[in-house]
Formats: structure tokens, sequence, C-alpha cells
């Protein structure tokens, strides 16, 4: 199980892949839409990744309330715990 | 008493396509129109679809006058007469009547009758599953020849100012012919169905809320407003998105297994263009070699359902004409939800 510091550092590193964004611009109070400008399409990769990469189901549903970096960082936790 | 021994028709090892010929609409409808009815702009959807037209049919041309023109170019390129016909398989979601099917008419204006024809409801999955039976048709000896068309009249069943698919669609169609070979030339077809997800893709109406709205009174639908009660497409966009890429990544592998051959034996993948960020994504997927030929005809036709792949194989085939007689991984996928893949011998 990772702390949400490795779930960052993780998420950071997907979210650089799919966008090219400098992994230290994922921030825990950043917007995915607003702050970062990821798309819906490309959200649905970087969750995609974060499966595989945590071992965690993310529900398509599920998917609309991430609106943060924190959110994702929690949502993840939780469904590792 | 000794009971008589039934005939059976007898079996057919292999089946190939023999030819192709596509129908596209004249009508070309640009980022910039579109931009007149959604707030967007020529990048955004660019970037977001990788459309850059679409090709629509005007009002007066049917589904009807699309397959039969498709069909002629496809009976010619495989030099077969409409007579030869043991089946007419129409796949489209957009001609307008429930029955009678677009197939029987189609049959009749080339003059394959009494050849058996009929209409497959699934979607952009459509041309896959037509292909599917078309092959177990030819394999059984249930036919000699069977012609398949992929054709929709997706610009009917539109409204301009919905984001989640209108703007990606276009109209067009492409048939093939399908009979027997001496060499293996359809691979077996990986298909299947997900009813369980109906909504992802879907209309905004039944025919019977229609009915029953239009009893009690409500003004007449325009094929304009977002408040129409005239049915037209929608969907969830991400939740596509996710579907159409990882599992069905999975299903062209299957396709590939199924007909025991790897990547590297392709020549080209010719995907459903339902939206470039699918197809780019999907090619990764698959760790599809370099030399693979991939169609991106979605540039040009934008999404066109049924109608693509036949449409995006036969740009390929214009664009790089030494891919004849080379394999091709065709996978179509869509509203249902619905899939189907095969793997097959570029006519």
């Amino acid at each position: 199980m990772a702390s949400n510091e490795e779930i960052l550092a993780g998420l950071a590193e997907i979210v650089n892949e799919e966008t090219g964004l400098a992994p230290e611009s994922v921030e825990m109070d950043k917007s995915f839409t607003d702050d970062l400008d990821i798309d819906s399409i490309s959200m649905m990769t970087i969750v995609v990744n974060a499966e595989e990469k945590f071992g965690v189901r993310i529900p398509d549903e599920e998917v609309k309330n991430l609106k943060t970096v924190g959110d994702a960082v929690g949502f993840i936790a939780n469904a590792q715990a | 008493m000794s009971s008589p021994t039934l005939k059976q028709s007898p079996l057919r090892e292999h089946t190939r396509i023999h030819g192709l010929g596509i129908f596209r609409p004249d009508v070309i409808v640009t980022n910039d129109d579109v931009c007149q009815w959604i707030d967007s702009s020529d990048e955004w959807i660019r970037q977001r679809t990788g459309i850059a037209t679409r090709h629509r049919a005007n009002r007066d041309t049917s589904v009807i006058d699309m397959a039969e023109a498709a069909a002629i170019a496809a009976l010619r390129d495989a030099n077969i007469e409409a007579s030869q016909l043991g089946a007419v398989l129409v796949s489209t979601v957009t001609h307008p009547y429930a029955t009678p099917s677009a197939a029987a008419q189609l049959a009749d204006r080339l003059g394959a009758t009494p050849a058996p024809a009929y209409d497959i409801s699934a979607a952009c999955a459509g041309y896959c599953y037509g292909i599917a039976q078309a092959d177990a048709m030819v394999h059984a000896g249930t036919a000699e020849y069977v012609l398949v068309v992929g054709v929709e009249k997706l610009s009917d069943f539109i409204d301009n100012a919905d984001r989640t698919i209108s703007f990606l669609l276009g109209d067009g169609a492409g048939a093939v012919v399908v009979g027997p070979s001496d060499s293996p030339g359809i691979g077996p077809s990986v298909w299947g169905s997900d009813g369980s997800k109906h909504e992802a893709i879907r209309m905004t109406h039944s025919l019977l809320e229609i009915r029953d709205l239009s009893l009690a009174g409500t003004a007449p639908a325009t094929a304009e407003s977002e408040s129409s009660l005239w049915p037209t497409m929608r969907q969830d966009g991400p939740t596509v998105f996710r579907w159409a890429v990882w599992e069905m990544a999975k299903v062209a592998q299957q396709a590939l297994d199924a007909a025991g051959i790897s990547a590297d034996d392709l020549v080209a993948f010719v995907p459903h263009q339902a939206n470039i960020r699918i197809i780019d994504e999907m090619v990764k997927q698959l760790s599809l070699p370099g030399h693979v030929a991939v169609a991106r005809d979605i540039v040009d036709a934008g999404n066109t359902s049924a109608a693509s792949i036949p449409l995006a194989m036969h740009r390929l085939l214009q664009e790089n004409p030494s891919l004849k007689g080379g394999l091709a991984l065709q996978i179509g996928f869509g509203a249902g939800l619905v899939f189907g893949a095969q793997v097959v011998v570029l006519p």
C-alpha cells in the first residue's frame, strides 16, 4: 500500500506521460480541467494507467467526481486500503 | 424401416472479399460550419477528434441510394453480376423505416431478386457483423456470393447543438462482395455485445415516446432544436473511449490470435473511424509495428458508423495500391454496445 506522497508522485508521472506537463506542476489542490487543462479523453487514459499502476478499480461514474489531483489521490488511497 | 438421409449444403473451405466499392456524398461540412452551431473551434475539434471535415448527403439522397452506388461499384470491382448474389446484407441504423428493410429494396434495384435480403442493426460494428455472417454463409454453402453493405445517413439523426457526438458524424456507404476462395481470405470473426452499456451510445427518444408526445399535442419537432422530439444520437464520450481502447484492443488481439498471425504479419489496420485518439491509442495498445498502414479516413470523412471501415479501406488501397493482397485487421465497435473483428486479405 502506497502513501499519499507515493500516490501523488506516481500520478504525476502518469500525467506527465499523457500530457507532457512537468511532474512538479501536479499538486494536490490542482484541478485536472481548470488548472492542468486535461480533457475528458486524456483523463480516461490517466485513469486507466492509474488503475494499472496502483492496482485499483476506478469506475466510469466515479471519474467525474475526481475534480482535483487530491480527489484522485484520496480515492486511490481509499481503494487500496 | 430405414429413415431417409438428409442432404445438407456442401461446405466450402475458404472465403474472401472479391471486390470493394464506396459512395461518398458530396456535401462537405467543415469544422467552421460546425462552430456556427456549437461553441468550439477548428483547432479544438481537430485536437479532440482528428476530424477536419465530414461528408454529408443532401436531403433527397437516401440510405438506399447511397447503398446502391457503393454496391454497383463493389460488384464491378468483384466482376460479379447482381444475379449471382445469394444474399444481400445491409448494415445500417439510419434507414428511416423499422420495416421493410433497406436490403430488400437494394436487392431489387440491383437486380439481385429473389436473393434473401435483410438489414443488420449493429451500429458501428455493423460492417464486421456483416462480414461475419457473409463468411459463414459462403462457408456453409447457404450462398455463393454475398453482398455486404455498410451505409449510414447519420445527418438525419443529429442535433447540431449537441456536443457529445453529432459534430463527429458523417454519411456514406461502403460495400464488398464475399465469395468462395482457393486460399484463406477471411479469418475467424471475434464478435460480441455488452447490452449492460446500452446507454453509452443512444437515441434521445424511442418511437413510442414520439407517438405519445405528438398525441398529447406537443408542438411539431424540428431537427435543429435541442428540445426536439426528433430522435438524435448522444454518447458518453469518456465511457465509450475507455471501452473502445482498452476492451477493443483485447478483441483486436483475439482476432489476430484466432487467425494464427501476429501484428508483424499485417500490412494494414482498419479500425472503425470513431475518433483519431481512439485509433492512435489502439495502435499503441496493440504495439503495431511501424510498417503497418493505419487507416485515418476520419480526418476527411468523420465518423460514418457502419460505413467507416469499407470507406477507410478503400482510401488506404487507393493511396497504397501495393497493400492489395496483404493482411488487414479490421475492427468495428459501437452502440449496443457491440463489437466485431476479423483479419482479411485486402481485395
